[in-house]
């Protein structure tokens, strides 16, 4: 018998219900708004009454309204058929909703229903299985989707029946298992996920060491994002986290990408759905869509699914993952998850931490960023979910609550800078101040030896001094005068000019710009250290600033041409040119 | 003591007055139905067992315990029709222009949202003719952007400029703390350029009560969705000033006990702030809504809870701006931006827009490095000096807004500027355009 309820108080989107049995933090209700059940998830319990916050406008509610408690937590439905999806926060399929509008309580079913599947089986009968063992796959736009023992399966099985190699729909019984006790279980290509609980069906998650490319020299080169690691993008409102989010969408290389729209604006979302189903990876020349999930809770969404946005779209992320995929994670905003735990934090009056948000925020952010990571399944592939975050600080400052409280989780730091945005130096990352941790770690550093070149750390790290050093001298001058300082330090200040405007700086608009392959990065900035390496003379310090704004530009017409094309090489030769002048 | 009357019910004992709310003890009622106290207008904004808040949009002076409570069984609504053409009404949709009551349907305002794949992209430019606009923060159909302004700018006399140069089917004013004058001045300038029957208007003016104000954005939206989705009309809703309407937000938000965030507004301004806007929207059908709005500031801060957490809903902002050097009132490039104009320049214009502008904007900012130099007494090198008489002719030609230009021109100009102060290699842009474009004799 499942516990049923009546509403007793509505505070905008919280609503207080009697109960009248057991109930569970975090079980889903569904309201009886005039004949549409509405859902809603407890977020508190005191006595008898159950705080719900409703995922629906809760306009018209009244008291004694009638609640129904469904026994479980807010689930995901997992199963072929994801990929290329639009979802909203809940995993409503959005395609499948009738007329212009969301209409309150239209509740989809987020896969296909009457679509058939070419499974093939990869277990045989006999073989001992847990959860998250492949049992088949099927092929989802071109890419090997497993199908898999639930992870809610927490016992060993035997499988005792599999389906041949065939067409079935993914409700179709695709195997039968018997546990020790000797109990038959049904298997189907779906089954069911709680999305605030990960998904463990790994034996290990060793620390990232490959980097993932993005095509970004300030990731790639200057402070590489690795695969199965996390990072976060704090920046102002206006100054590139968006457009950053986007072009790694594109061009990272993943198997798949999710990406949670989190409370930001509709036109961005549309973006994607308009230009993705164009647009192709440039390293399978697939549609980008094909390898996309959206799940969309824009602003004027419901409030409390925004918080669930992130959490259907980290679920999905591991469910691929345990199917050996590399998947990257977007999340844009999770300042916006974090106002939704504020504004419902506020209407049950909770004692409040800093800036009015729950005491426990910390605590749940890193909770959130622990379930990325690389992993090794149970039978020895491997998959990784890397994750991005960008965070909205109010005021752009960086001292408060949410971008403090990311730093702590997130390995990866991409500050974005009101002044280099004001100044148009795109992308905006500040280059002194963010930071990658990877480039430190030992199986990272072995990695790009192995794969970059021997002294690649070096490199970077030399790069960094001269944008740091550059960042000085400038200081200086502005206290002293152009005058005031030595000739040197115009050459320090204009050498990390150079390393700004041709490795940090890259226009997302500019068609060969905005990807730079690794083997260019590379080359870009071997010729930019060389030119920084050399000792210069110079009459005054006009001169300086004249000469190497020459290199720059002919520099930049080298990162608008593509590699090792004629035009490259004109403007490559026109390089050595001026250098020879010096 | 209770009575009903068709759907209505009607309650005589109020048991909490506050300034901006009352509660009593009612069944039946439900959340953010309206109601009208004492011949007040008002809505329900909590309900807890049989004790019912409700917000009275008016204030509360002057309600006694024993007022007449009628409950409409409704949340606020606007009778939509064509009839709205060159209406001017009041928060409520009620007439203030002398003119018969409106006679359309009746619509819920502050509805749902539209369904995200039912959108599309925006890709229609809208021409204002002012160069801060259409060059550097070029405006599209279905989006929202806000002008960002001190007080003592011309903020609305701007936005009724770019109003009627837009070519919208509708315009729709909501207006909220407007001064009486300033009322009169949008009323008169419409009526001068016979725009008048394009113009639906929601007025609160300083003279009405603040808690009104939070009705008119919706009223003017839900107008706007009637011509934008029946009638697939380019309408332009025009929302000035979101800073009051937020500041009546947190005056009813303080009176509900709840916890103010930053600056004193609720936690809840950003998602309060994201429903309205997010009402701009383009349609597959050639219907759209798009917002200008203005958001004023104080002493320029923008980093105060409004304009923050505007600035990370709207698609970009319009930062007006007093330019000392010429004596105008210029749109300042550093703080301004469109985040749509990628949608468009380029592609509904020149092929060298986008570089002309990141070139000219950057030099803009060497100019302004140049100007800190000169503060601080340093001598200026011979490029310190170029780039101030740049800047200052880019502000005079292009930025400052009585330019009522086309695009190309602006783009001319733009090149004729940059060759006249600086070499080719000094403005760092792709060099097949610095062949095409680089005018050939200098001054
Ligand atoms: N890398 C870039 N290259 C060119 N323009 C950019 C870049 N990053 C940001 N912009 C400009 O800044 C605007 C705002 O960027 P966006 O990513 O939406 O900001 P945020 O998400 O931080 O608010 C964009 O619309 C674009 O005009
Ligand atoms: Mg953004």
């Amino acid at each position: 018998m499942q516990t049923k309820g009546k509403v007793y108080g509505i505070i905008s989107n919280l609503v207080i219900v009697n109960t009248e049995g057991v109930v569970a933090q975090n079980e889903i209700c569904m309201i009886n708004h005039e004949g549409t059940p509405l859902m809603a998830e407890i977020i508190k319990v005191s006595g008898n009454q159950a705080f719900v916050q409703v995922f629906e406008s809760t306009r018209g509610i009244k008291v004694g309204t009638d609640v129904e408690f469904t026994g479980g937590m807010l689930e995901v439905t997992l199963g072929p058929g994801i990929l290329s999806r639009n979802y909203d926060g809940l995993q409503n399929d959005l395609d499948k909703m009738e007329g212009v509008f969301l209409r309150k309580g239209d509740y989809t079913y987020p896969l296909e229903e009457d679509k058939k599947w070419s499974f093939k089986p990869l277990a045989a009968v006999d073989d001992t299985v847990t959860a998250g063992s492949w049992l088949g796959e099927v092929t989802e736009n071109w890419m090997p989707h497993k199908i898999m023992v639930p992870f809610k399966m927490e016992e060993s099985y035997k499988v005792k029946w599999l389906a041949d190699e065939g067409e079935y729909l993914a409700s179709d019984k695709i195997a039968v298992v018997t546990c020790d006790k000797g109990r038959d279980h049904d298997i189907t290509m779906i089954q069911k996920w709680p999305v605030k609980i990960p998904i463990k069906a790994y034996v290990n998650k060793p620390r990232p060491f490959k980097i993932l490319e993005t095509g970004l020299r300030m990731f790639d080169t200057l402070n590489p994002l690795a695969e199965g690691g996390t990072g976060f993008i704090p920046g102002p409102f206006g100054c590139g986290k968006t457009v950053l989010q986007h072009a790694i969408s594109k061009q990272a290389e993943a198997d798949m990408v999710v990406i949670a729209a989190c409370g930001e604006r509709a036109n961005e979302v549309v973006e994607i759905f308009s230009e993705f189903p164009e647009l192709e990876d440039t390293r399978t020349g697939r549609k980008l869509i094909e390898r996309t999930t959206i799940i969309a809770n824009t602003s004027n969404m419901p409030v409390a699914a925004r918080e669930a946005s992130v959490y259907t779209a980290m679920t999905i992320a591991e469910y691929y993952r345990s199917m050996g995929l590399k998947i990257l994670l977007l999340a844009d905003s999770t300042s916006r998850w974090a106002q939704a735990l504020r504004e419902m934090s506020n209407r049950m009056e909770e004692l409040p931490g800093p800036d009015a948000f729950p005491m426990d925020l910390p605590a749940i952010i890193s909770n959130f960023y622990a379930r990325a990571g690389y992993v090794e399944l149970p039978n020895g592939k491997t998959g990784s979910i890397t994750f991005l975050g960008t965070v909205s600080p109010a005021g752009g400052n960086l001292k408060e609550p949410v971008t403090e409280s990311t730093k702590k989780a997130a390995r990866c730091f991409y500050a974005l800078s009101q002044q280099r945005s004001d100044s148009k130096r795109y992308p905006a990352i500040d280059p002194t101040d963010s930071y990658s941790k990877y480039i430190d770690y030992e199986e990272v550093r072995e990695y790009m030896k192995q794969n970059i070149a021997p002294d690649w750390h070096d490199k970077v790290v030399e790069a960094k001094n001269y944008l740091l050093r550059s960042k000085e001298a400038q200081e200086q001058i502005n206290i002293l005068g152009d005058d005031g300082v030595p000739i040197d330090y115009h050459i320090v200040f204009w050498k990390g000019e150079l390393v700004d405007f041709i490795i940090s700086q890259q226009d997302a608009l500019d068609e060969t710009d905005r990807f730079c392959p690794m083997k260019k990065q590379k080359f870009m900035l071997y010729k930019v250290l060389e030119i920084t390496d050399r000792e210069f003379e110079f009459e005054n310090f006009d001169e300086v600033a004249f000469w190497f704004k020459k290199v720059i530009n002919v520099m930049r017409q080298m990162n608008f041409s593509d590699f090792e094309t004629d035009d490259f090489e004109k403007y490559h030769n026109e390089l050595i040119e001026i250098l020879k002048e010096k | 003591m209770t009575e009903t009357r068709a759907f209505q019910k009607i309650f005589t004992k109020i048991t909490k007055i506050t300034k901006a709310t009352c509660s009593l003890n009612a069944d039946g009622i439900g959340n953010e139905e309206l109601a009208i106290v004492n011949g007040k207008l008002a809505q329900v904004v909590k309900i807890i067992g049989n004790e019912v808040t409700l917000q009275i949009f008016s204030g509360t002076e002057g309600i006694p315990t024993d007022a007449e409570v009628i409950f409409m069984g409704k949340p606020p609504a606007l009778k939509v029709g064509d009839d709205l053409g060159g209406r001017f009404l009041n928060a409520y949709g009620r007439p203030i222009d002398g003119g018969p009551e409106l006679m359309g349907q009746e619509r819920e305002i502050g509805g749902p949202s539209v369904n995200p794949v039912r959108r599309k992209q925006p890709s229609e430019l809208i021409a204002t003719g002012i160069a801060g606009i259409d060059l550097n923060n070029t405006l599209v159909t279905g989006q929202k952007i806000p002008f960002f302004a001190d007080p003592d700018q011309p903020y609305n006399q701007i936005m009724a400029m770019v109003a009627l140069r837009a070519q919208a089917d509708k315009i729709i004013l909501g207006g909220m703390g407007l001064t009486n004058d300033d009322y009169l001045y949008f009323k008169s300038v419409f009526e001068n350029a016979g725009a008048l029957e394009r113009i639906v208007a929601f007025i609160n003016t300083t003279e009405n009560p603040p808690v009104e104000r939070l009705l008119v954005p919706d009223m003017a939206l839900s107008a706007a969705e009637y011509f934008a989705v029946e009638k697939k009309q380019k309408v332009l809703v025009l929302l000035t000033d979101m800073t009051l309407y937020s500041d009546a937000l947190s005056i009813v938000s303080n009176r509900m006990d709840q916890i103010p965030s930053k600056d004193s507004m609720p936690g809840s301004l950003y998602s309060d702030l994201a429903k309205i806007y997010e009402k701009a929207v383009q349609f597959p059908d050639g219907g759209s809504i798009t917002i200008i709005a203005v958001t004023t500031i104080s002493g320029g801060d923008i980093t105060h809870a409004i304009p923050d957490n505007t600035g990370y809903i709207t698609e970009g902002q319009l930062f007006l701006r007093r330019d000392t050097d010429i004596g105008k009132v210029i749109i300042d490039p550093f703080r301004s931006l469109s985040r749509l104009k990628q949608l468009v320049i380029g592609k509904k214009t020149r092929e060298d827009h986008s570089q002309v502008m990141n070139a000219s904007v950057r030099l803009y900012a060497d100019a302004a490095n140049a100007k800190t130099k000169l503060e601080n007494g340093f001598d200026l090198t011979d490029y310190d000096e170029r780039t101030l008489a740049f800047a200052k002719g880019y502000s005079d030609k292009l930025l400052a807004i009585d330019v009522n230009v086309d695009t190309d021109t602006m783009l001319n100009t733009a090149w004729k500027l940059l060759s006249d102060n600086f070499a080719k290699e000094e403005v760092g842009m792709k060099e097949e355009l610095v062949k095409k474009y680089w005018p050939e004799t200098k001054e």
